[in-house]
C-alpha cells in the first residue's frame, strides 16, 4: 500500500487517481500508524515551503516520515514534498528542512538570467543523471514532464538524479538510496509521469 | 528548455461539449470525457474546460464529469466559467482541476485573484481576458465578450498579475472566429506589460498560424484554440510534427 500523506497541503485528487490508474493500492492519510504501515510513502506538496513545514510538525508527521526513511521505506516527494527533504530552503527567510536529502532550496532567478519567467511552468525535457537508476526504469533521456516551481534544489551533490534545462541546469529530481524527490509533477505528467510512478511502486 | 504548449479548449454545457464537433473515428464526439482522453492521447499539453451552464444541475453534472475527466487523463486541467468567489475555486479544485481560470468575477471583484493566489498560490490563478480594439486601444470585454467593460486591457492585466494571477490567457475579440491568425500586436503589448506566461488565444485558422506566433512572439508560452482541433481542420499531432520542423520546441 502506498501511502500519499496529508497533512493539508495542496490537492491530493490527481495523486490518488494516478495511483489508481496503476492499479496500486493508495490511500490518502495524515495517521501516523497507517503511514507506518503502508509499504512505500508520497510526500507531496504545493504553496509555501514555511507553511508546509510547519504543518508537517504540527501533524507530528515529519518525524513519522523520517523515522520510516530511516527504516529504509521508498519515499517520493513531488514538487515542494521534494523540497522538504532538503536540508534547508531559502524560501523568504532560512528554514529547516527534513534533512533526509544534502542540499539547499534557492530561487532560480539570479541563475537563470534574464528573460525567463519565474515560476518554469510547463513541459521541460528530463536529462538523466544517472540513467540506471530504478526510477527511471520505463523512460526515456528527453522525455518530457510537467514543472510549476520558482525555488529549485542546489548543492545536491551526488544526489541529483535528473535536471532540466531553463536558463540553467535546474534539478529536477534527486535521491539517495530510498528517499526519492521530483521537483515536476509526475501525476501531471501524461504517461511518462505514470510509468515513473510505476517504476516507484517496483522499489524495494 | 521548456517546450510551447498546444491547449485544446472545450466549452462544456450541460455535461456535452457543444460547438460543432466534428471528428473521424470518434464515436461520442461529444462526450468532454471522450473528447479529453482522444486530446491527451494526440499529444495535448493541457486541457481547458469552459462551463458554460447556467442552470444548478448542469452545475453539478459539470464537476462529476471534471473529476471523471481528472481520474483518467493526467495532463494539466484548467477550468473556466462561472468562477464569481473563492468557493467556487474550491468546488473545481477538489474535482481535479489545477488551475482555475477567471474573468468576469474577477472583474466584478478584483479581490477575487488576491484571495484566491494567497489560499491556492498564483500558480493556481489564470487570468482570462477578452479584449478588443476600442479608439485605438485595447479595451477588455466582459461577459463572454458582449459588454465593454471601459477598462484598458493592458493595464487590466498589470494589475491581475499584481494581484496574484500566475498566467494569463489572451482572446482577442478581434481576430476570435476570423481564422486569419493570433492578434499578434495585441499579444505582444501583453507580453511586454507582464512576466507570466502568456496563452494566446482566439484567430488560429491551421498549423501556419502557430508557427507564425511563436517564431514572432517567441515570450509566447502556449497557443489556445478550440474549433480548428474540434472540427479536425488540425490535428495535435500534425501541429506538433509541423512546429517541431520549424524549430519551436515542443513535447512529442
Amino acid at each position: 500500500m502506498v501511502a500519499i500523506i496529508d497533512y493539508g497541503v495542496g490537492n491530493l485528487f490527481s495523486l490518488r487517481s494516478s495511483f489508481a490508474m496503476l492499479g496500486a493500492d493508495a490511500v490518502v492519510t495524515g495517521d501516523p500508524a497507517v503511514i507506518r504501515s503502508a509499504e512505500r510513502l508520497v510526500l507531496p506538496g504545493v504553496g509555501a515551503f514555511e507553511d508546509a513545514a510547519k504543518k508537517l510538525r504540527d501533524t507530528d508527521l515529519d518525524g513519522v516520515v523520517t523515522e520510516e526513511a530511516g527504516r529504509g521505506k521508498p519515499i517520493l516527494g513531488i514538487c515542494l514534498g521534494m523540497q522538504l527533504l532538503f536540508d534547508e530552503s531559502l524560501e523568504f527567510g532560512v528554514h529547516k528542512g527534513l534533512g533526509l536529502l544534502p542540499g539547499r532550496v534557492v530561487p532560480m532567478a539570479p541563475v537563470i538570467g534574464p528573460g525567463l519567467k519565474v515560476p518554469h511552468i510547463g513541459w521541460n525535457a528530463l536529462h538523466l543523471t544517472k540513467p540506471e537508476h530504478p526510477l527511471w526504469k520505463y523512460i526515456r533521456p528527453g522525455d518530457c514532464v510537467y514543472f510549476v516551481h520558482s525555488y529549485y534544489a542546489a548543492e545536491c551533490g551526488d544526489v541529483t538524479l535528473a535536471t532540466t534545462e531553463y536558463g540553467a541546469e535546474l534539478t529536477a529530481a534527486a535521491g539517495r538510496d530510498n528517499v526519492l524527490g521530483c521537483q515536476f509533477h509526475p501525476e501531471k505528467s501524461g504517461p511518462v509521469g505514470l510509468s515513473i510512478l510505476r517504476a516507484f511502486c517496483e522499489m524495494r | 528548455m521548456i517546450t510551447k504548449r498546444i491547449i485544446p479548449c472545450l466549452d462544456v454545457r450541460d455535461g456535452r461539449v457543444v460547438k460543432g464537433v466534428n471528428f473521424l473515428g470518434l464515436a461520442d464526439v461529444s462526450s468532454p470525457v471522450k473528447l479529453a482522453e482522444y486530446y491527451s492521447r494526440c499529444g495535448a499539453d493541457e486541457l481547458v474546460f469552459y462551463d458554460i451552464t447556467a442552470s444548478a444541475e448542469g452545475r453539478a453534472l459539470f464537476t462529476d464529469i471534471l473529476r471523471e475527466v481528472a481520474s483518467t487523463i493526467f495532463i494539466p486541467l484548467t477550468v473556466g466559467g462561472g468562477i464569481n468567489t473563492v468557493e467556487d475555486f474550491d468546488r473545481v479544485l477538489k474535482c481535479g482541476a489545477d488551475k482555475v481560470s477567471v474573468n468576469s468575477g474577477a472583474l466584478k471583484d478584483p479581490r477575487l485573484i488576491f484571495d484566491a493566489a494567497k489560499r491556492y498560490g498564483s500558480q493556481c490563478v489564470v487570468l482570462s481576458v477578452d479584449a478588443k480594439r476600442v479608439d485605438g486601444r485595447f479595451r477588455v470585454f466582459a461577459k463572454g465578450g458582449r459588454e465593454d467593460t471601459g477598462l484598458d486591457a493592458i493595464e487590466w492585466i498589470k494589475q491581475g498579475v499584481a494581484l496574484g494571477a500566475g498566467e494569463l490567457v489572451l482572446n482577442s475579440i478581434d481576430t476570435d472566429g476570423v481564422k486569419q491568425g493570433f492578434d499578434l500586436p495585441m499579444l505582444e503589448a501583453a507580453c511586454e506589460a507582464v512576466n507570466v506566461p502568456v496563452i494566446a488565444s482566439g484567430g488560429a485558422g491551421g498549423i501556419d498560424d502557430f508557427i507564425t506566433l511563436f517564431h514572432a512572439l517567441p515570450q509566447v508560452d502556449a497557443g489556445l484554440a478550440a474549433s480548428i482541433f474540434h472540427f479536425g481542420e488540425v490535428s495535435i499531432a500534425d501541429l506538433k510534427d509541423a512546429l517541431a520542423a520549424n524549430d519551436i520546441l515542443v513535447r512529442r
